[in-house]
């Protein structure tokens, strides 16, 4: 059997709270064995669609398949998939196998056969001999490695994590990150993952969903968001990014060139998208797709640095250039860049790039 | 520098307030005991001596063991019956959005401070239009009436205090309404249950002003003190009672509200 490319299928789905609209209509399909993440800041209706997909909420209109199997008038506890809360959930007046067999008793198995069940899951998330403690003298990292085994005892066809890894330490969550992972790898579940933290969700996922406001602005691989977003909304929450207007100045076989004003002129690109001479093109630049000089050089376009600061791995430049209100961003890696890293505020630099990192974005 | 916080510095006049408060509050109580073991039918000063023979007498009065079985039987049908309602009600408040829940809350709260003398009267009234006769039937609703407020105010906490994604849990793992409500909920709002079956039953075991109304030919414990309260001979007894009653009171409050606390901030990590 092939992986389904539409093992979740999202079609118009809209949620409705009395008269605020969580979620607008969102169309969109997730493949079979995929590590799906929906990003977004707090309010962008993320956690509605997942609560929808798990069946806490019912949408007001459109339709939800999973695996082909409509699922809008499915209760809860008869979908194919499983939870992992955000705040865990973990059942206090349970020790930890009871916790993990929790949804068992449904399936009415001998008592051995349950037994080998949670101590594979102990196993699977690194909890051997944990099993007879008391689930609420356990830390969070421990609680969460729980819910995890709660919900794949029961071999789901999806897997729904609600910001699980938000109330860990910055250091647990890293080490969580490694292990949700692996652990995606070695079961083939197909996870939806929901988190507001861009990082994570880049080193997660095979696929990012970027909402705002109640809508799908752009799904993409990592490396699609990033080095090509589509929009201005979603090149400023991934990472930071420059903007910059350009201007088409002509058109010539497939190339065209735009003015920036006080950047230059640009080759691009122009073989899809219409360009129309004398309109204006949103542009946008990553800090460290730009080259900063000591030096005059061919093509380099001068300025002022106004401020710089460093981030252990990489340093950031803010430069002041003649005829643009925003300083542009600058960033370079600190691997024997000393002679960069010692340029004092105020002085003079110059500033280099290539004209394909430029990423041409929609017009609003 | 004080090595304790600002807020929690010892302050004497607040001890010694409170102290007052005790004192001035139990001191007449206290006297119910005292005089139980007094060997004189007369309550005053000074004492004549220890004797246990009013309990001694208790003990061979038939009329007083009918009334106390009475008492003991509505006591608990009123605590069973307003814990269930108690916590149903509890769940709706905590888990439901209801259109006006303030004022739903508001009103199911009102009999803990409208005067019993009214509620009495007013099913008195009722019951004799519509020709129900007197019974501890009647007693066991007038007491559900009072008890219902205290059941509600009871389990609230507890449901309040417990993250509804527990519940959201179970369903996600499979366990319809029912069986989460048993595998999960009931287990733990447990000791708020408990609570509210202890304090609901001593309320009712205490409460005269609907009895006084609603009781028929069968009285209860404190309908029957109250009718003892004529005859001067029987007051020794009384007294004797009531320290018995006082005592056991007691001891269901205090377990009510170390029940009724137990757990409780262990939830909420």
């Amino acid at each position: 059997m092939t992986p389904s490319e539409s093992y979740i299928s999202i079609r118009n789905v809209g949620k409705k709270f009395g008269d605020f609209e969580a979620i607008e209509s969102i169309s969109m399909d997730i493949r079979e064995g995929e590590f799906f993440s929906l990003l977004g800041a707090s309010g962008c209706g993320k956690t509605t669609l997942l609560r929808m997909l798990a069946g806490f909420e019912t949408p007001t209109r459109g339709d939800i398949l999973i695996d082909g199997q409509q699922m809008n008038d499915v209760p809860p506890f008869e979908r194919p998939v499983n939870m992992v809360f955000q705040s865990y959930a973990i059942f206090p007046h349970m020790n930890v196998r009871d916790n993990i067999g929790y949804g068992l008793r449904r399936l009415k198995l001998p008592r051995a056969k349950r037994n080998d069940m949670i101590d594979e899951m102990l196993e699977l998330v690194q909890l051997q001999g944990y099993g007879d403690r008391r689930s609420d003298a356990l830390s969070g990292g421990q609680r969460q490695r729980i819910a995890l085994a709660r919900a794949l005892i029961l071999k789901p066809k999806v897997l729904l994590l609600d910001e699980p890894l938000g109330a860990l330490d910055k250091r647990l969550r890293e080490q969580m990150q490694v292990e949700l992972r692996r652990l995606q790898r070695s079961v083939g579940i197909t996870f939806v993952f929901v988190t507001h933290d861009q990082e994570e969700a880049l080193t997660l996922s095979d696929r990012i969903a970027v909402m705002s406001g109640g809508k799908v602005l752009q799904v993409d691989t990592p490396d699609g968001l990033y080095e090509r977003p589509r929009t201005r909304e979603v090149a400023g929450f991934i990472g930071s990014m420059n903007f910059i207007e350009g201007k088409v100045l002509s058109r010539v076989n497939g190339h065209a060139t735009l003015g920036l004003s006080a950047f230059g002129e640009i080759q691009v690109d122009a073989k899809q998208i219409g360009f129309v001479e004398g309109e204006a093109v949103p542009l946008a630049i990553r800090p460290e797709k730009i080259e900063l000089l000591k030096e005059p050089s061919e093509g380099a376009v001068p300025g002022s640095l106004e401020l710089k600061s460093y981030h252990g791995e990489r340093s950031y430049f803010q430069v002041r250039v003649d005829g643009c209100d925003d300083l542009v961003s600058v960033s370079t890696q600190n691997a024997g860049r000393a002679k960069l890293r010692a340029l004092e505020e105020g002085a003079a630099v110059w500033l280099k790039w290539r004209d394909d990192a430029f990423i041409v974005l929609d017009k609003n | 520098m004080s090595d304790v916080s600002y807020i929690r510095r010892p302050n004497r006049v607040l001890t010694v307030y409170a102290y007052i408060f005790l004192i001035v509050l139990y001191l007449p109580v206290l006297s119910i005991p005292l005089f139980a073991f007094n060997d004189s039918i007369y309550v005053r000063f000074p004492l004549q001596g220890f004797t246990t023979q009013w309990f001694v007498q208790l003990w061979e009065r038939e009329s007083l063991w009918d009334a106390l079985g009475n008492s003991l039987r509505v006591g608990f049908f009123v605590a069973a019956l307003s814990t269930a309602l108690g916590v149903l009600a509890a769940r709706a408040i905590t888990r439901t959005r209801l259109p006006g829940q303030s004022a739903i809350v508001a009103f199911v709260m009102l009999p803990i401070v409208m005067p019993g003398i009214i509620f009495g009267v007013a099913l008195l009234v009722l019951l004799s239009r519509i020709g129900i006769p007197l019974s501890l039937y009647t007693v066991t609703l007038g007491h559900m009436i009072v008890c219902l407020p205290f059941a509600i105010a009871t389990l609230l906490p507890r449901f309040e205090g417990f993250d509804k994604s527990m519940e959201e849990a179970s369903a996600d793992l499979g366990e319809n309404g029912w069986f989460t409500f048993w595998r999960v909920t009931f287990p733990i709002v447990l000791p708020g249950i408990v609570a509210s079956l202890l304090l609901t039953f001593t309320i009712s075991f205490d409460e005269v002003i609907m009895a006084f109304f609603l009781t028929g030919t069968e009285p209860t414990l404190p309908m029957y003190i109250w009718s003892q309260l004529r005859f001067p001979r029987e007051f020794p007894s009384v007294l004797a009672l009531s320290t018995i009653i006082l005592f056991v009171s007691f001891i269901m409050v205090f377990a009510a509200l170390y029940i009724g606390r137990m757990g409780l901030q262990k939830n909420d990590r």
